[in-house]
């Protein structure tokens, strides 16, 4: 078992990225609190949140289907795999072969889907309205999001995305007009795929901006503990997969464990950074009205097509 | 001595036209055609299939038939790219006849001898299309599978509408089938024989060729249901009973497709980079066009028609890069496009059997097929909702089934773009994969709609009950839909986990059409990876997948309730609090798509009046229409009547006048000849 080393690290990062989940997202939520000059929540209020809901009894609507039921554990496990994918910590992981860029996307497109049936299921007008409203944001957003990882597959000739950062780390730093394109393309696929400002605001129950939450209006408990914990995954899988494309420095390769420490130190720096980056833009931005999200998500798909063909242009 | 696999074939074949004869007998008359019939042709199905898939291991075989014309017989061959589309035939077909067994149990006898005779004259003129080997064998049996199908379609004539469907599909099935026979004229040029061996060998000049060409492509493309020449398919395709428009979303459809491949990859051969150009566009309008009218719809059978439309796109658009790259010397690339298009079109014909099998159970059991009077089937048809979702799941290429396997070799193939030498095609060809991105996006979009709509929520009060007799309420279908069913969805999972056995089966097609199959490297890989070219560029292992996406869910399921608890309580949906909630409060299929309605607005012709705010019996009416019927049908059609109003001038009903333009017509031969 010479890969033994190797799927140890990749287990010990799976295992990272579900614990420090919330931790980014009370990060979040203390940052844009004390923006607005607010006195902010502990870090780990989030931990205490999931605790909090596992220990309640699940209240579901008489009719739900087993769909409904299962719909939670597949979106955490969805969330839980891209979780590993991503090389977060370290290159060249024993299961990033199994899936690249384009099954990355996919795994969102799932539990995307999952996660609008399970709207639908009850049969209430909120839970339809969010389906609805998810599946417009997402049909712009997943291609957009394609683009700009196939702008970063075109620069390194593969669709791995360990190979991509591999790549994109160890080259001699220049300034790639097509990743500019790119990083402004995956930033706004960033805010609208994780519900955030000025997509969506996961703070509001307000029926006529509330895309996420209507969706999971229905679920209580430990169901909502999953979905809420597998949204924090996400916000972590999408923050490292733009580090990954566009800040790959400090990362490990997989086994070394003597990397370990810089590429954590190099990972909670930058996610410091992001997280306050986030709260910023949350604050100093309004929520769009619903059919302002198409154009927004149009322009971020057309910056990614732009930033592909730039690359093609400049390489001639 | 015929080698087995082709002799096999045309036993099945033989078989198909023998069930079919004898469902007309009035002595086996309807008991046979009900209990026997059916089976016996899944059984003939399931044979072809295994043949198909022996040929694709052997040596090209071919024969003579003692059929056909004097001096002109019959020629069939058996070479991989017919065994491919045969066991695609016979795999889809086994499971379509064996729900067809159910679904047409309840015909009066006098139908279902019709239907019979019909549905397996269709059966077998599609394996003989396959198989021909020469113009006039498969002109012959391309005519007989358009007939038969029309007489399919237009099985419930007594309703006008249907009537109409099926006219306007023979209109454009003889426009295309005119078409095929012009191309085949240009390959033969006045010299030598029919069959393919001596078209293929014809050296035409490249502005002949182009003419070839495009001649088959609109030709095959109008049976494909590619646009402009779609107009039929959503038509057409519903108005058949369910199985029938499985056999011809799922398979008829794809004889066009292996009509295309064969005709320009074999027989015009030197396939050139501008008319990948070509295909391509076309492909990717009408990949876009499928998607963005199927969200439109709310009859379930012609949404999912539109969507045949849609992955037809899809298809060509694999083809499409397949002949660029082999028009610029790439043939290696090539391969993997063609390979690409192959495993869609047997993808497509797996998942979109099974979708409309599923939109045929919901008729049968429930008779409705108006989304907007669907609601809650899961709960009572459970098993057809299990079918139903996998059959979702593949069409919206979500992994780990089989419609993603194709999108994503799909997608690695416009990421060959690079090896290019033409700048201007090498930066195009990613716009192609951004519109592939798009569709599939869209189509996951769609399908959650039907999804949502009819199995999930509550039961909605039906206003457009379809009349049929047989549905019963209550309960699921029959066990031989559901198998027909459980049949196609397994193909969905097989597809979709283990693609490395059908890759190896389509590199042999790709390799005996364009000369070279997939690199070394890219099966050197064993039977978990999916590597379409080189390991360290892309790779992919559904199994793996498969099994640690299960594996997180089963986890975290156990977590939870070991650490806390699986306790449950059931109450009334929450919804913000909202006390009074009805079925009708619900979302309809036309509320789904109203976003895409304002995203993409100009694309649809929209008639739609609004009550006013004082209306006391409010109706809101919204109808979309094709933009093509007004830009290119309606203004022939228009043409059309308007020279036959000349030409009608000439016919007075008056014996006199006949014989008057007899006389004038023989003084002017005189003239002319003299």
């Amino acid at each position: 078992m010479t890969q033994a080393p190797t799927i140890a690290f990749q287990i010990f990062q799976s295992i990272l990225v579900v614990l420090a989940a919330p931790l980014l997202m009370g990060w979040v939520n203390q940052c844009r609190a004390w923006l607005q000059n607010r006195s902010a929540p502990s870090i780990l209020l989030p931990y205490y949140t999931l605790a909090k809901l596992f220990h309640k009894d699940a209240v579901i609507a008489e009719h739900a289907s087993p769909l409904f039921r299962l719909t939670p554990y597949i979106l955490f496990g969805c969330m839980w795999l891209a979780g590993g994918i991503v090389p977060v910590l370290a290159t060249a992981l024993p299961f990033a072969p199994a899936a690249d860029i384009i099954a990355l996307v996919a795994v969102f497109a799932l539990a995307r889907v999952f996660a609008a049936l399970a709207a639908m299921d009850i049969g209430t007008s909120f839970g339809g309205l969010g389906a609805r409203r998810e599946m417009l944001i997402g049909f712009l957003a997943e291609p957009a999001m394609l683009m700009t990882l196939f702008t970063a597959a075109f620069i390194s000739g593969s669709t791995q995305l360990t190979t991509i950062v591999d790549v994109l780390a160890h080259r001699q730093f220049v300034i790639q007009p097509s990743l500019a394109f790119a990083a402004v393309a995956f930033l706004m696929v960033l805010l609208a795929e994780n519900a955030r400002i000025p997509i969506d605001n996961p703070t509001t129950h307000l029926e006529l901006t509330m895309v996420h939450e209507a969706m999971i209006l229905e679920y209580s408990a430990r169901h909502l503990a999953l979905i809420e914990w597998g949204a924090a995954i996400k916000l972590f899988a999408y923050m490292t997969i733009g580090f990954a494309l566009f800040a790959p420095w400090g990362i490990a390769t997989a086994g070394d464990w003597a990397g370990l420490p810089l590429a954590i130190a190099a990972l909670v720096a930058k996610l410091a950074v992001a997280g306050a980056g986030l709260a910023l833009i949350e604050t100093v931005s309004a929520k769009f009205r619903l059919f302002r999200a198409p154009e927004f998500l149009s322009t971020a798909f057309l910056l990614a097509v732009l930033g592909m063909l730039t690359h093609f242009l400049l390489r001639t | 001595m015929i080698p087995a696999p082709l002799a096999g074939a045309l036993a099945c074949v033989v078989i198909w036209f023998v069930l079919g004869g004898f469902s007309l007998v009035p002595a086996a008359g309807a008991s046979f055609a009900r209990r026997a019939a059916f089976p016996l042709g899944a059984l003939a199905g399931l044979a072809l299939a295994a043949f198909g898939l022996r040929a694709i291991w052997e040596p090209a075989a071919s024969a003579t038939l003692l059929l056909g014309l004097p001096g002109m017989p019959f020629h069939v061959r058996l070479d991989p790219l017919a065994g491919f589309f045969l066991f695609l035939l016979g795999a889809v077909s086994t499971a379509i006849s064996i729900s067809a067994a159910g679904y047409f149990r309840g015909e009066t006898p006098g139908r279902l001898a019709l239907i019979g005779l019909q549905y397996f004259v269709f059966l077998a003129s599609m394996a003989l299309v396959i198989l021909a080997d020469d113009a006039y064998l498969f002109m012959v049996a391309w005519e007989t599978m358009a007939l038969a199908s029309y007489f399919l379609v237009t099985t419930d004539h007594q309703q006008s509408a249907i009537r109409g469907a099926g006219f306007l599909y023979l209109l454009i099935a003889h426009l295309g089938a005119l078409a095929i026979l012009l191309c085949f004229g240009i390959l033969h040029g006045g010299r030598g024989d029919y069959t393919f061996a001596a078209l293929s060998s014809a050296h035409l000049t490249p502005q002949w060729a182009t003419v070839a060409f495009l001649l088959a492509f609109f030709g095959f493309g109008a049976k494909a249901g590619m646009i402009p020449l779609h107009a039929w398919l959503p038509e057409a395709h519903p108005a058949a009973p369910s199985p029938v428009s499985a056999l011809m979303s799922g398979v008829m459809i794809k004889t066009a497709i292996y009509g295309m491949v064969r005709v320009i990859y074999d027989l015009i051969g030197g396939v050139r980079w501008e008319w990948g150009v070509i295909v391509l566009v076309i492909a990717a309008g009408t990949t876009l066009f499928g998607v963005l009218y199927a969200l439109m719809q709310h009859d379930l059978k012609r949404l999912l028609a539109y969507h045949s439309v849609e992955n037809i796109g899809i298809i060509l658009l694999g083809l499409g890069m397949s002949m660029v790259f082999i028009g610029f010397g790439h043939p290696m690339a090539g391969a993997l496009g063609l390979i690409a298009a192959l495993y869609h079109t047997l993808n497509h014909a797996v998942f979109k059997g099974l979708l409309f099998l599923g939109a045929g159970s919901i008729l049968h059991a429930r008779g409705l097929r108006d989304l907007n009077d669907m609601g809650g089937l899961i709960r009572t048809m459970p098993k057809t909702a299990l079918y139903f979702l996998v059959g979702a799941l593949a069409i919206s290429a979500l992994p780990p089934l089989n419609g993603f396997v194709s999108e994503w070799l799909t997608f690695q193939v416009a990421l060959q773009a690079p090896i290019l030498g033409h700048s201007v095609v090498r930066s195009i060809l990613p716009l192609f994969a951004a519109t592939l991105a798009l569709a599939g996006a869209l189509t996951a979009m769609c399908f959650v709609k039907v999804y949502g709509i009819a199995f999930l929520g509550q039961p909605r009060e039906p206003r457009h009950p379809v009349r049929d007799p047989h549905a019963h309420s209550g309960g699921d279908v029959g066990p031989m839909e559901q198998f027909g069913m459980a049949w196609l969805a397994a193909g969905c999972v097989v597809l979709g986990v283990f693609p490395v056995a059908m890759l190896t089966v389509l590199n042999r097609v790709a390799a005996s059409l364009t000369g070279t199959g997939l690199s070394t490297d890219a099966l050197a890989s064993g039977w978990l990876w999916l590597v379409p070219t080189t390991p360290a560029q892309a790779s992919y292992s559904p199994v793996i997948f498969l099994v640690v996406i299960v594996g997180v869910v089963l986890l975290t399921a156990l977590l939870v309730h070991r650490f806390y608890h699986g306790r449950v309580r059931r109450s009334d949906p929450w919804d913000c609090g909202f006390p009074e909630q009805t079925p009708r409060m619900q979302d309809t299929a036309d509320a789904f798509g109203q976003p895409i309605r304002h995203v993409f607005g100009p694309i649809y012709l929209m008639k739609r009046s609004l009550p006013g705010p004082d209306d006391a019996s409010p109706r809101f009416v919204l109808k979309i229409e094709d933009r093509h019927w007004y830009w290119i049908y309606l203004p022939i059609a228009r043409l059309a009547d308007f020279v036959s109003a000349r030409v009608a001038l000439l016919q007075q009903g008056r014996i006199s006048f006949y014989l008057l333009y007899s006389f004038l017509t023989l003084i002017a031969l005189l003239v002319f000849v003299a």
